[in-house]
């Protein structure tokens, strides 16, 4: 693979394929625990070392699972790495384990990890699958933190745990309680999907624009030509 | 009196898709007609409450004895996978038509979260095996409630005039959180 390719491949999962934005994958953790900046940061970060791992022992021994069983090896691999970040996270950062808390096993049924290790790692070299987990993996947090801390910021009047003057006087509570998740969420899905528009439309515009010059170019010499 | 207070909690105050958070991906996928719906729902309850009886036996009759709780999310995720396997077989032989409708959607039932976080909530709530079972009714039946009501509010969504950049996901997920918002009032009934 290409270095250009690489690099777009790595930034797919931040915007054109941003799991949370763009395909709506796991859902569950994105609004359970985003009711604080921290916390987003830090679901995403468990969730994108599980897909790491994942990613690339299922790429890995792709050649080894029969086709019929594949997706119970699967699970059983993604399990694993889900009981190595439990463990390692309530012995570590016991505050955030316990904040996070159902969350942190139930890692192991988010759609994006089987999902990448079906569409893509199942396909894929161990190269290339790595770079897909972290832009997937980095892509979920940057959309969980953004959740996270949007939500903190209009429903604490903080950010990542530090106050904001008057917001933090004039909190809208509602915004950290679970129908705030919902709202916020949908809000925010609008907005990347206008912005995501908006890009294309100027990305067709300047390739219309680019089109007419050539065209403009081509024609001057027989113009003159003539 | 006490299994009561367990249902009407599981099923209405901490509804587990509403106020827990899980089991949205089913809830913002299955739910754009009411007849996939009550399928959906009915499945939910059958193999929520399958999953919460296997996994309750495994983990305080293999599991805690032999000291191996680690292993808990494995065991559990392989319990509910080889479960949802039989759901559908058996489906597909008894009601055709309920496997056309399903179809789909079974297999997903693997990676439904509601189902993994209700076994695993069961066990560390240290229910016994009849309040395990009365919670994942009722959890289940609260699936169940929240997707049918979300259901009907959608069929008539879709004869909306919409803002275009808020057609399809951020309308239904603003539109949950407004039925989140009215499921807050149930606040305090327990």
């Amino acid at each position: 693979m290409s270095e250009r390719n690489l690099r777009q491949e790595f930034l797919k999962g931040f915007f054109t394929e941003n799991p949370v934005f763009v395909l709506l994958l796991g859902m569950c953790p994105t609004l359970g625990v985003t009711s604080s900046a921290v916390n987003g940061l830090g679901m995403g970060l468990a969730t994108a070392v599980v897909l790491l791992g994942s990613n690339v022992v299922v790429a890995l021994v792709k050649n080894l699972i029969p086709e019929k069983v594949r997706i119970p090896a699967f699970i059983v691999i993604i399990a694993s790495f889900v009981t190595v970040i439990d463990l390692t996270m309530a012995a570590f950062v016991p505050d955030l384990h316990a904040n996070l808390g159902l969350f942190i096993p139930l890692i192991v049924v988010n759609c994006i990890i089987l999902g990448r290790a079906e569409a893509f790692a199942s396909k894929n070299t161990v190269a290339s699958s790595t770079v897909d987990a972290l832009s997937m993996g980095l892509g979920f947090s940057f959309a969980l933190t953004l959740l996270g801390g949007t939500r903190e910021i209009l429903g604490a009047g903080a950010i990542f745990g530090l106050p904001i003057p008057w917001l933090v006087d004039n909190p809208i509570l509602i915004f950290i309680m679970p129908p705030g998740a919902f709202i916020a969420l949908g809000f925010l899905i609008a907005a990347v999907n206008t912005a995501r528009e908006r890009v294309e439309v100027a990305a067709k515009r300047r390739a219309r624009a680019r089109a007419a010059t050539q065209a403009a170019l081509v024609t001057t010499p027989t113009v003159k030509g003539e | 009196m006490e299994y009561l207070v367990i249902l009407i909690s599981a099923l209405l105050v901490n509804n587990i898709v509403l106020s827990q958070f899980l089991g949205i991906c089913p809830f913002l996928g299955v739910s754009s007609r009411l007849s996939t719906a009550v399928g959906m729902g009915a499945a939910v309850v059958f193999v929520m409450t399958m999953a919460t009886i296997a996994t309750h036996l495994i983990q305080n009759l293999i599991l805690v004895p032999l000291g191996l709780t680690f292993l808990q999310t494995v065991a559990f995720i392989l319990v509910i996978a080889s479960l949802v396997q039989l759901v559908e077989i058996v489906l597909k032989k008894v009601s055709p038509a309920l496997y056309q409708a399903l179809g789909v959607f079974l297999p997903l039932i693997t990676t439904n979260c509601a189902i993994l976080g209700v076994a695993i909530l069961v066990v560390g709530r240290g229910y016994t095996l009849g309040q395990g079972v009365v919670f994942a009714i009722g959890s289940s039946l609260g699936f169940m409630l929240a997707l049918y009501i979300f259901a009907g509010i959608r069929e008539k969504l879709a004869l909306l005039d919409i803002p275009k950049a808020m057609k399809g996901a951020p309308i239904s997920l603003v539109t949950a959180g407004l039925l989140a918002l009215a499921f807050g009032g149930f606040a305090g009934l327990v």
